[in-house]
């Protein structure tokens, strides 16, 4: 058999195999630097006087990032004047999903007046660099003297459809047992999410 | 007198007659698209059947793009397999409140035979685990199970790729 089909097989296999999983809480937080809205670049090492960050996997049609919108600014709110930022990552690839483009993220930040960066993952690297699967998804990164670890990976709450009715708010729990000096328990949640969009 | 009386009758009937059969319609059309809303504990019976039948579960909803794409592939393997111990069920992840709007709209407009239910359960992060442990909560997702079988994939399939999977285990 010719060679290079071999390795073409195997490899086929390996990603068929390995379904893609959130890397693991303790774990160094993989850096980035990527395009926000406004232009300018956003990176990683920009947060080194904050307690942590808060990153978030999002998207603009995903009905499940909708729902959790309000929340999620909330959250921002809250937290960056405690140490706790919160950044939005846009990963899709916007030629499968156009609403999902650079002009149409600003459209969506303006609209919903997001106080944080919304940034656009272009190359995918971020993304798969943080094992991410679904928007939106969360990453909750603990800064300790300018290195970030992986302290929360997860959802945002219990119930997505209505947030009156949430019993666990994790995210929430997440940051405030960090300022408190814990580990966030749970440290790893999974919830329903859109697929990310992966350049073909 | 009499001629009336029969022609009063025969018009009641008829008209009693073709509103049944006007009923009958609407119902059948109604049930044709029939789908029930369950929560977890409801749907998890169906991840556990033991029987020798092939399950092949679907989590899609309307708003995934990749999952729409892939639900006329789930209908051409029903239609391959006709007769055949293999059972499709298509697991809609759609808001409840968007049943009659999206869902079923949708179920119309592609004319889908195969079973459909709308799993109802905001308490994703304990339910997730339980369909498959190293599933983080992307759609689409397939679960197929049966005869000793079980594989999840946490991907979006072409018709080729199901084909490959569940032919080896119907000609068993």
């Amino acid at each position: 058999m010719n060679r290079k089909v071999f390795i073409l097989i195997v490899l086929t296999f390996i990603t068929f195999t390995l379904s893609a999983q959130p890397i693991s809480v303790g774990s160094q937080a993989p850096d980035f630097s990527l395009e926000n809205i406004d232009g300018t670049i956003v990176s990683l090492s920009d947060y080194a006087n904050e307690k942590g960050v808060i990153v978030i996997f999002s998207c603009n049609p995903c009905p499940y990032v909708q729902a959790y919108e309000d929340r999620m600014i909330a959250l921002h709110n809250e937290f960056a004047p405690q140490g706790y930022p919160v950044v939005f990552i846009n990963p899709n690839d916007d030629v499968q999903q156009p609403e999902d483009s650079m002009e149409k993220m600003r459209e969506r930040a303006s609209n919903s007046n997001y106080p944080f960066p919304y940034l656009k993952d272009r190359e995918q690297v971020v993304y798969q660099a943080y094992g991410a699967t679904r928007t939106p998804e969360v990453f909750i990164l603990k800064n300790e003297q300018g290195d970030f670890t992986v302290a929360y990976t997860g959802t945002i709450d219990d119930n997505y459809k209505d947030a009156s009715a949430v019993e666990e708010p994790y995210a929430s729990n997440a940051v405030k047992a960090l300022l408190a000096g814990n580990d966030p328990d749970p440290s790893a949640t999974v919830a329903i999410g859109c697929g990310i969009k992966k350049k073909n | 007198m009499k001629a009336l009386m029969l022609i009063l009758i025969s018009l009641v009937t008829l008209s009693l007659y073709s509103r049944e059969i006007i009923n009958q319609e609407a119902t059948k059309s109604v049930s044709e698209y029939d789908v029930r809303v369950v929560d977890f504990q409801q749907f998890q019976p169906l991840l556990l059947k033991g029987n020798d039948t092939i399950y092949v579960i679907n989590f899609w909803a309307t708003w995934c793009g990749p999952c729409i794409r892939e639900v006329p592939y789930f209908e051409q393997l029903r239609e391959e397999y006709v007769g055949k111990k293999l059972k499709i069920l298509m697991v809609s992840l759609d808001m409840s409140e968007d049943l009659d709007s999206r869902v079923i709209q949708f179920m119309k407009k592609l004319d889908m035979q195969n079973e459909v239910i709308l799993l109802d359960d905001p308490q994703s992060n304990l339910w997730i685990p339980l369909v498959d442990e190293k599933w983080t909560g992307a759609i689409p997702a397939t679960l197929i199970y049966g005869n000793g079988f079980r594989e999840f994939h946490a991907k979006e399939f072409t018709f080729s790729e199901l084909e490959q999977i569940i032919e080896p285990l119907m000609s068993n």
